[in-house]
C-alpha cells in the first residue's frame, strides 16, 4: 500500500490508523504468513504495536501480538510468565530506551565505577537476553540506545566518560558486540532513526511524562517502520532484484537522442557526478546478493552504448539481464522474473518517469516502486524504503548475481542437445545431500521463507526453530547442495519431517526453482528414503497443500511413485509410500556426496 | 479561523482517530459519548489536533480538559 511506503505520512497513518488497517484486511489474495510477535516494553508500547502491524501487513506478515504489562520487559524476560509461556512467541522484540538506563555516571565517579556501571547494566541486559534464548529459542530484536536530548557536559559528554553521550556510546558498542557473536539476534538501531527524524524532536518530555512514551508519538511510524524492516527480512520478505530504468535514471539525458557522448554520468560536473554516486549505490548491491536488470524503453545498441562510456560505474556485465526495447516494462519485468524464475513481485522497479511507475505498479502486483522524485532524491527514497535489509550476509547473496548467470549459460547449453537426458549428463552434477549442518541454518530459514513454487507444504521456519529440528532425534532433516561444471547453486533443496513409530512424516518439502528439472528432487528422495529405511521405517507419507504458486508441485508425490491416498476439496492430498516395495530411482545424472 | 471552522477541522480528525464517519462532538461532548475514547485513544486524538492544527498543547493542557469546548478553547489561544 502506497501510504505506507516512504516517503509517507506519519501524521496520516497515526490518524488514519484504523481505517489504514481496515484496508489492508480487506486486500485480496494476500498470502499472509502469520507470526506471533512478543513486544517487551520499557515503556508504553500500545501505539508501536498498532502501527508496526499496519507495515507488517503490508508486508504479507500477520502477526499476533503479546504485549507485557508497562515496563515488566525485565520481569517477562527472565522469570517468565504463564501467559507468555502459552503464546509461544515466534520473535521477541525488547522495547527499551535511554529511559530505561537505571543509572547514569556521576561526574565524581572514578573511572573504575564508570566500568562497573557498564557491566551492571550490561549484565542486565545480558541476563535478558540468555533467558529469552533459552526459554523461547526464538529470534530476538532488541533497540539500542538514542542519544540524550541535553548535553550536561557540552561537547565534552561525547569524549568525558563522565558524559551521558560517552556512556550511551559505550553501551551501544557493547550491544554491537553481542549481536556479531549472537544468530537471531538483532539491533533496531533506534540511535540512527532517532538521529534521522531529530534527537530533540525524538525526546519529546511531554509524551514521556504524561503517557510514558520513551518516543514522541509523532515518531511511531519512523521507529515501527524500521523496525518491521527487520522483521519483514528475518521472515524472507525482503526485494530480490532491481530493474531500473535508463535514460534520466542511471544518467542524466536520452542516450538515443543526446548520444552516448552527451549523456551525463562520470565527474565532468555536477549532474553527472550525482547519476555516479547513484549507480555506485546501485552496484554495491550486486555484493548483496541483489540482482541487477534493466527494463529501459531504448534501442538495445544505444542503452549498451551508454552503459559502455569508460566512465560509467554500471557496465554491461553488471545485469543479469537487459530488456533495452519498445516494449511496455511491465511485460519486460514478468519476462525478465520468468527468465530468472523469481516472483515478478520480488523487484523494484526504479523510473523517473511517473506514468511508466504507475503502469508498473497497477500491472504487477506486489512490485515496489518507489516515489523517486529529483535525482538527489533517488538515493534516500530507496534507501529509506528498506527493500533489502541486511540480516547476515552469506557467501549464498556474495555469490548469487553469478548463480543466475550460470543459469543463463545452462540454458544455451540445453539447447544444442536433443536428448534431455544426455544434456543433464554433460553438466556434470555433483550434490551434496545431508542433515542440516549449523554453517547452512541461515539459508535453510531463508529458503523455507522465500519459496514458493516448488514448496509441497509452504511452511515457513524461522532458524531457531530450523536449529531445533536439526536436534531432534525424531526427525530426519536433508539440505541439498548442487554443483555443476558452470558453477556451484549452493543449497536449493530442503525437507524434513518427523517419525511416529514405522512411519515418516514429510513435514516440508521445497526446492530452489533455480535448479528445476535437474533431478535434484530424486535425489533428495533417495537418501531420504536411505535414511528412513537405516530408521526401520516402512511408510512414508507426504503432503501437498496447494496455494496460489505452487501449483509446479501437484504431480510431485506422483512422479515420485507415491501413492493417492486422499484428496480434499481444496485440492490439498496425502500420498505414501510403502518401503517394502522397490523403488526406482528418478535421478539419471546427479552423483551424490 | 472561527469556531465553526475549527469544529468542522476538529470533527474529521474526531472521525479519522475514531473511524468513525458519523461522528460530530461540540462544546459538552465528553470522552464517555464517543466510542472508544479511552486514555490509549486520547493521546492519539491529542497528537491528530496538534498536527491539524499545527500547534503544541502544552504538557499542563491536554492532562485536565473537562470537554471538547475546552479543546476548542486551547486551539483558537494557541491559533491566536
Amino acid at each position: 500500500m502506497k501510504q505506507l511506503e516512504y516517503p509517507y505520512d506519519a501524521d496520516y497513518i497515526l490518524r488514519k490508523k484504523k481505517a489504514i488497517r481496515r484496508e489492508l484486511l480487506a486486500r485480496e489474495g494476500i498470502q499472509y504468513i502469520d507470526k506471533k510477535i512478543a513486544i517487551l516494553g520499557g515503556s508504553t508500547t500500545s501505539d508501536i504495536k498498532l502501527i508496526l502491524e499496519l507495515f507488517l501487513l503490508n508486508y504479507g506478515i500477520r502477526p499476533e501480538f503479546y504485549e507485557s504489562e508497562y515496563n515488566k520487559y525485565f520481569e517477562d524476560a527472565v522469570f517468565g510468565n504463564p501467559e507468555l509461556d502459552d503464546f509461544k512467541p515466534d520473535l521477541v522484540f525488547v522495547h527499551t530506551t535511554t529511559r530505561n538506563i537505571a543509572r547514569f555516571p556521576a561526574v565524581t565517579d572514578t573511572p573504575e565505577q564508570i566500568d562497573a556501571l557498564i557491566d551492571e547494566t550490561m549484565g542486565r541486559f545480558g541476563q535478558i537476553w540468555q533467558a529469552l534464548s533459552e526459554r523461547f529459542k526464538c529470534t530476538v530484536i532488541q533497540n539500542n540506545f538514542e542519544q540524550p536530548y541535553f548535553r550536561l557536559l557540552g561537547n565534552s559528554d561525547f569524549t568525558n566518560i563522565h558524559g551521558r553521550l560517552n556512556f550511551i556510546n559505550r553501551l551501544n558498542d557493547r550491544f554491537c558486540a553481542y549481536a556479531q557473536t549472537h544468530q537471531n539476534f538483532f539491533i533496531n538501531d533506534i540511535n540512527y532513526v532517532s538521529a534521522v527524524y531529530g534527537i530533540k524532536k525524538w525526546a519529546d518530555p511531554g509524551d514521556w511524562y504524561r503517557y510514558k512514551y520513551a518516543l514522541s508519538v509523532s515518531a511511531i511510524p519512523d521507529f515501527a517502520f524500521n523496525l518491521a524492516h527487520i522483521i519483514k527480512a528475518v521472515y524472507g520478505r525482503n526485494k530480490k532484484a532491481f530493474a531500473l530504468d535508463m535514460d534520466n535514471t542511471l544518467w542524466g539525458g536520452i542516450v538515443g537522442d543526446d548520444g552516448p557522448e552527451n549523456i551525463k554520468i562520470g565527474h565532468e560536473d555536477a549532474e553527472s557526478e550525482l547519476f555516479t554516486e547513484f549507480q555506485q549505490y546501485i552496484k554495491a548491491h550486486k555484493d548483496l546478493g541483489i540482482l541487477l536488470t534493466v527494463a529501459s524503453k531504448n534501442d538495445e545498441e544505444n542503452a549498451l552504448a551508454g552503459l559502455a562510456r569508460p566512465d560509467s560505474t554500471l557496465k554491461q556485465d553488471d545485469f543479469i539481464i537487459i530488456k533495452a526495447n519498445w516494449e511496455n516494462k511491465d511485460r519486460n519485468i514478468a519476462n525478465i522474473a520468468q527468465e530468472l524464475n523469481i516472483g515478478s513481485d520480488s523487484f523494484v522497479f526504479v523510473d523517473d518517469n511517473p506514468v511508466e511507475r504507475t503502469l508498473v505498479e497497477e500491472q504487477i502486483a506486489g512490485i515496489s516502486v518507489p516515489a523517486v522524485g529529483a535525482p538527489e532524491t533517488y538515493i534516500d527514497t530507496i534507501d529509506s524504503n528498506g527493500f533489502f535489509e541486511v540480516t547476515g550476509i552469506s557467501e549464498e547473496d556474495i555469490k548469487r548475481g553469478g548463480m543466475y548467470k550460470a543459469n543463463m549459460e545452462r540454458a544455451k547449453a540445453s539447447a544444442s542437445f536433443d536428448n534431455y537426458d544426455d544434456y543433464l549428463k554433460s553438466l556434470d552434477m555433483k550434490a551434496e545431500i545431508k542433515p542440516f549442518a549449523p554453517v547452512y541454518m541461515a539459508r535453510i530459514a531463508e529458503l523455507t521463507n522465500k519459496s514458493n513454487q516448488f514448496n509441497l507444504t509452504t511452511k515457513r521456519c524461522s532458524q531457531a526453530e530450523i536449529e531445533n529440528f536439526a536436534s531432534d532425534p525424531s526427525y530426519i532433516t536433508l539440505y541439498g547442495r548442487l554443483e555443476d561444471k558452470f558453477g556451484d547453486n549452493g543449497v536449493v533443496a530442503v525437507t524434513f519431517g518427523h517419525a511416529e513409530g514405522d512411519t515418516f512424516y514429510i513435514d516440508l518439502w521445497l526446492m530452489s526453482c533455480r535448479v528445476l528439472k535437474r533431478g535434484m528432487e530424486f535425489a533428495m528422495m533417495d537418501e531420504l528414503i536411505a535414511e528412513a529405511k537405516s530408521r526401520n521405517i516402512t511408510k512414508i507419507k507426504g503432503y501437498y497443500y496447494p496455494t496460489a504458486k505452487n501449483k509446479i508441485v501437484r504431480d510431485f508425490y506422483e512422479l515420485q511413485g507415491f501413492t493417492k491416498i486422499s484428496e480434499a476439496e481444496d485440492g490439498a492430498t496425502e500420498w505414501i509410500l510403502d518401503l517394502n516395495e522397490p523403488h526406482k530411482s528418478g535421478n539419471v545424472a546427479i552423483k551424490v556426496n | 479561523m472561527t469556531r465553526e471552522e475549527i469544529y468542522d477541522k476538529l470533527n474529521e480528525v474526531f472521525q479519522d482517530v475514531f473511524d468513525d464517519e458519523d461522528i460530530t462532538v461540540n462544546d459538552s461532548t465528553v470522552a464517555a459519548d464517543v466510542d472508544g475514547w479511552d486514555s490509549l485513544e486520547h493521546i492519539n486524538l491529542i497528537v491528530a489536533v496538534e498536527r491539524c492544527f499545527g500547534i503544541k498543547f502544552t504538557m499542563g493542557e491536554t492532562t485536565g480538559l473537562k470537554n471538547v469546548g475546552e479543546m476548542v478553547d486551547r486551539i483558537i489561544a494557541h491559533l491566536g
